[in-house]
């Protein structure tokens, strides 16, 4: 029997924790989290500010036998020498195994006014990150009418499209050129500002944030160029950055995160880290998969299974989840620029913010964006992920029902009667051999006598010219 | 269907309006008298009189005197294990419940189980776990018409069962919904109002997505859920990490599609929620079915009138097939073998003490595996199943049967399985004999005897009550099926599948009774289940928590394509009886591959010219059709050839945890010119 402590009750930790227990039901697990409330998923936050599902159904499953995690409790040293955890309270757990889950936290731009002197963000900003930092957003959304988003990134836009679909007026303040510029190129930034447009989200870009307006109750930001966006409160979603303090403090080895190998172990033994925390090749991924595919590989390796090959990382895939904003992006949607053998297929349609993009290099799909119409978004993301060849005709690529949509108009031989096998030739010869209605061509031929599905179709050869 | 015969003695066929058809009838109903000639059939015992030596004609006096005397042999050797029985799911019920008699008081052996465990097992496991019973569709075929909404996965009535899209038609004329889930472009996919397309395999994680998708949305019916469930709240919890954008990288399903879905289903007054072999025949086929169970008890339909969970059965009696003791883990009237209380209530009927029936045995694939291995069976009866053709990793099976002592197979024609037999035996069919079987809705219905079985063809149960006496069992066999039934209604008393009010004259006067039946009063009956209560002790529905796995075989890059496997509009089962009608083997003559033309352009493979595939298991000779509407990824085989055409050449045998299903439905295979 071991014992294992899991710092951090977030997606990884949990996903760690259940892993670990049902390897080894007989170990003792206990995870600490910092926040109050039990493990949840924090994907599905940005749904919460459109006003969907209730913060119960959030909750990620927790296994039965496996003990209840200590939440509310923030872990404050690691005690190598000892192996053991202490925490805020001053209790100390001991482990045999440790996994650091810490997550990151957001990062707060250099905006005049958005941090008094003593450290506290302005009463009418929220830097969005978790549960809490939600349901304070949507608390403020339900008592303010204009919101400002400051970052575009991903998270930020899921926001943009939750807050406009409350109603309010939305603003989104970008510091570069286009939005999701790490994820898309300046083409499919621009088309997703103009559908972010017609949601009633408008979007500034190359837009610097200088300064609050407004000290006690927000009216909005001055730019640095001195234009003034308009708001009553903010939401700050500038990206995040791995928590590794806990670590850091210990000893382990942290660049931008928590250093480990393709096994997801630190420098420090029977140590490791996952998720958000994790820096693995030099990446930090910051994405629930790859943080799953972490857990997964820890908790093989941290109770003596088969971790495989390990970790040896994630292609980065991302997929907004906004109703009425359809957009997946993958890889390197720029990859023709440093890769002349590279394809590039292309589909806009300006007027509809439809705009797909896709790079292939050597049958592979090794980028794309899909904008507006995200109904290749599934095969391709599948073809992206697993490496797998490309058609050779590439436009199954953007339109993967091309080739079921291309009928021929009725053939003679076209089957009209699938179930009694009767050809459109055959009830056009019974017709004139003198059927006149469908119960005489069901004598002749037995059509419409299965599913009796092509009655019309029947009818219809029995009428035309 | 009505059958009638002519001056010259031809049989006709012709639709009878009845509910469930609606005066339809598919192409292998139409032709179907034509296997009723004595040319396409076995009218004489066949015996193999040395090892090795070719089958040959012989008397019934004495094809059954070999099979008994080596029976006794094998059993005086290696005890009752040693002689396995295999049925069938298109046996009559008087069939199935003689022949899980046979085999638990005659030959005394654990080793029975049938050809059901390959269709109907993982949705039967499902429906038992949530409802504490199953029955396939526990309301009448009629409620469809009236349903707003219906989600139909993994079935292609179009082609399988073309009557039953009447009901579907008429649903849709109502201004109902069709939501089809299937890989393929079905011809029942084409009549959709929506037709979602997940990569073959992922249909539990599509599922857990619209579950998902339901309680995010706030669709979910909670009055219901409070009232009539248990659970809920661990299902929901468990799809808490399949979010649509999620659930579209996995399955491929567009996430506007998976909303539309559930809205559809949740905007319904009345909805249904359908499955059949595509979600069923997986290793994870029972959770598949128990995900889709989730999503319609959070949608409150099981049990309200109107709206409901079905599965649709695969065989002729398929239903029937799973009620009457031909299980591996089963006693008639749909009890448990291992629930003391049913084992003392059907042997007290059959006049057995109770110890002396055995315990329950191993699954269809896990006994067909251990034929002739050590510890495993040496001999074999096989009824109404073609094994050679229809089990997985059929290689494997085929060389178990060659290993045998004794295989005798008792058909109507000489099928692959009885080519391989010591004793073959042949056999009446439908027009040729009385009986019963229950339909898809667990309605009881008739089969009548219309003219003699050709000379030399005995019955089933003649075969049973023959071989009986023969092994000291001069009673409690009769060749009479209405004193079969008789029995049978007094073994299923008071157990879940209650038959014990039905008779073949209130069948007669009511076109067919509904079980459970315990009374005999006139229109007594079930044709609704579970309104009042689930058939669990305390009444409720269970939900129970699935797990998303990927599939036993997943692609790679020695065998990068996905095969699925199926039927064809012409072909029934292992094809044995179609493919010897003439029109129906003039329509489909031989095994094809369906392929995107993708697919076959990069593998130089043209429309109309031939195919291998080639799995770890073995290799298969197709046809290659080139279709345009063919998943990218996936080629589609139907399985109703032998030899080169075998698909199950290539399946394998992963089984389901549960219902120990196969893996039918997806393997990776290599495509190759030829």
């Amino acid at each position: 029997m071991k014992h294992v402590v899991i710092v951090g009750n977030g997606m990884a930790g949990h996903r760690v924790a259940t892993r670990v227990h049902a390897a080894r039901p007989e170990w003792d697990v206990t995870v600490v989290g910092a926040e109050p409330h039990a493990a949840y998923n924090r994907v599905l936050l940005t749904n919460l500010l459109a006003g969907r599902p209730d913060a119960e159904r959030l909750t990620l499953p927790w296994p039965d036998g496996l003990p209840a995690p200590l939440t509310g409790h923030r872990a404050t040293a690691i005690d190598r020498a000892a192996r053991s955890v202490v925490l805020a309270d001053g209790r100390e757990l001991r482990w045999d195994r440790l996994v650091l889950a810490t997550g990151a936290n957001p990062v707060l731009p250099p905006v005049k006014g958005l941090v008094s002197d003593d450290g506290h963000l302005h009463p009418d900003a929220v830097a969005f990150r978790t549960l809490d930092d939600c349901r304070r957003i949507a608390d403020l959304a339900s008592r303010r009418r204009r919101a400002i988003v400051l970052g575009g990134g991903l998270l930020g836009l899921e926001a943009a499209r939750g807050l406009a679909a409350r109603g309010l007026e939305v603003h989104v303040v970008h510091a570069m050129g286009h939005l999701m510029e790490r994820q898309l190129d300046p083409g499919a930034g621009a088309a997703l500002a103009g559908a972010l447009a017609e949601l009633g989200v408008t979007c500034w870009t190359g837009a610097q944030a200088a300064r609050v307006l407004g000290g006690g109750r927000m009216r909005g930001l001055v730019l640095a160029d001195g234009r003034h966006v308009p708001g009553d409160f903010l939401v700050v979603s500038c990206g995040a950055r791995p928590d590794t303090q806990l670590a850091a403090a210990a000893g382990l080895t942290t660049a931008r995160g928590v250093v480990v190998d393709d096994h997801l172990r630190t420098s420090a033994p029977d140590v490791y880290a996952v998720g958000d925390c994790a820096e693995h090749r030099g990446v930090a991924h910051g994405l629930v998969e790859p943080a799953w595919e972490q857990a997964r590989i820890a908790a093989e390796a941290l109770t003596d299974g088969d971790p495989g090959p390990g970790y040896t990382g994630s292609a980065p895939l991302t997929r907004l989840k906004a109703e009425g904003l359809d957009l997946a992006a993958m890889g390197d949607v720029e990859a023709e620029e440093a890769h002349p053998d590279a394809e590039v297929l292309h589909f806009s349609h300006s007027g509809r913010h439809v705009y797909q993009r896709i790079v292939v290099r050597g049958e592979r799909v090794v980028g794309a964006v899909l904008l507006g119409d995200a109904a290749p978004a599934g095969p391709l993301s599948r073809l992206y992920l697993t490496g797998a060849r490309i058609p050779l005709d590439r436009r199954l690529l953007l339109f993967p029902g091309l080739a079921a949509g291309a009928q021929d108009t009725e053939p003679s031989d076209a089957v009209v009667c699938r179930c009694a096998h009767v050809t459109a030739e055959a009830i056009r010869r019974s017709r004139s051999e003198g059927a006149r209605d469908t119960a005489d061509v069901a004598r002749r031929t037995h059509a419409t006598t299965g599913c009796g599905g092509c009655r019309s179709a029947v009818e219809r050869l029995l009428t035309e010219g | 269907m009505w059958l009638g015969q002519d001056a010259s003695g031809t049989v006709h066929v012709r639709p009878r309006d009845l509910p469930p058809n609606r005066g339809g009838l598919c192409a292998k109903g139409r032709t179907a008298a034509e296997l009723l000639s004595p040319a396409h059939r076995l009218t004489t015992p066949l015996v193999r009189r040395a090892p090795g030596a070719p089958l040959e004609p012989a008397t019934w006096d004495e094809a059954l005197a070999r099979v008994a005397e080596r029976t006794v042999a094998l059993r005086r050797d290696d005890g009752p294990d040693a002689v396995a029985v295999f049925g069938g799911g298109g046996l009559t019920n008087e069939k199935a419940y003689l022949l899980g008699k046979f085999a638990r008081t005659v030959l005394g052996t654990s080793r029975i189980d049938y050809n059901g465990r390959f269709c109907m097992s993982s949705a039967a496991a499902a429906g038992t776990r949530a409802f504490g019973l199953d029955r396939g569709l526990p309301f009448p075929l009629e409620d469809l018409e009236g349903a707003g909404a219906v989600l139909l996965v993994g079935a292609n009535p179009a082609e399988t069962m073309p009557p039953f899209m009447r009901h579907l038609h008429r649903q849709r004329e109502a201004g109902g919904a069709l939501v089809v889930v299937d890989p393929r472009r079905t011809a029942t996919a084409e009549e959709a109002t929506l037709h979602l397309r997940p990569r073959v395999g992922t249909d539990l994680a599509l599922a857990c997505g619209l579950l998902h998708l339901a309680v995010a949305e706030g669709l979910t019916d909670d009055a219901y859920i409070a009232r009539r469930t248990t659970g809920f709240h661990q299902a929901r919890d468990s799809v808490a990490e399949f979010w649509p954008e999620r659930v579209e990288r996995i399955t491929g399903v567009p996430v506007a599609d998976q909303r539309r879905a559930v809205r559809l289903l949740a905007a319904a007054e009345r909805a249904h929620v359908l499955t059949a072999r595509g979600a069923e025949q997986h290793s994870k086929g029972t959770d598949t079915v128990t995900a889709f169970i989730n999503l319609a008890l959070a949608l409150g339909l099981p049990g309200t009138p109107g709206s409901g969970y079905g599965c649709l059965t695969g065989q002729g009696n398929g239903q029937g097939g799973r009620e009457h003791g031909q299980k591996a883990d089963q006693l008639p009237g749909y009890r448990r073998l291992d629930d003391p209380a049913a084992r003392a209530h059907v042997a007290a009927v059959w006049g057995v003490p109770e110890h002396t029936l055995p315990a329950p045995g191993p699954s269809a694939f896990e006994l067909l595996d251990s034929l002739g291995t050590e510890g495993g069976p040496r001999g074999l009866l096989v009824l109404g199943s073609n094994p050679v053709v229809s089990a997985p990793h059929a290689g494997r099976v085929t060389d178990r049967l060659r290993a045998l002592d004794l295989l005798v197979v008792a058909d109507v024609v000489l099928s692959e399985t009885a080519r391989l037999a010591d004793v073959v035996l042949p056999v009446a069919q439908w027009a040729e004999e009385d009986g019963t079987m229950t339909n898809l809705e667990g309605r009881v219905i008739r089969r009548r005897r219309l003219l003699p079985p050709p000379p030399g063809v005995r019955t089933d149960l003649e075969v049973l009550a023959a071989l009986s006496r023969l092994l000291g069992h001069d009673r409690g066999f009769p060749s009479d099926p209405h004193a079969v039934f008789t029995e049978l209604r007094e073994a299923s008393r008071g157990g879940p599948a209650d038959y014990s009010g039905i008779s073949y004259e209130r069948i007669d006067a009511e076109h067919g009774v509904f079980w459970p039946c315990p009374s005999q009063e006139d229109g007594a009956g079930t044709p609704r289940m579970f309104t009042d209560a689930f058939a669990h002790a305390d009444g409720r529905a269970r939900f129970v928590p699935v797990e998303d796995r990927p599939l036993a075989e997943e692609p790679d890059d020695a065998y990068p394509v996905l095969l699925t496997t199926g039927r064809s509009a012409a072909h029934y089962q292992s094809g044995a009886q179609t493919r010897r009608v003439t029109s129906l083997t003039a329509r489909e003559p031989e095994v094809y591959a369906e392929i995107h033309p993708d697919l076959a352009a990069r593998h130089g493979l043209t429309d109309g010219g031939p195919v291998r595939l080639v799995s770890r298991r073995g290799t298969v000779r197709a046809v290659t059709r080139v279709v345009p509407a063919a998943p990218l990824d996936t080629v589609f085989v139907p399985f109703h050839w032998g030899g080169e055409g075998r698909v199950n050449s290539l399946t394998h045998a992963a089984l389901d945890p549960v219902s120990r299903m196969p893996e039918f439905k997806a393997c990776a295979v290599r495509l190759e010119p030829l």
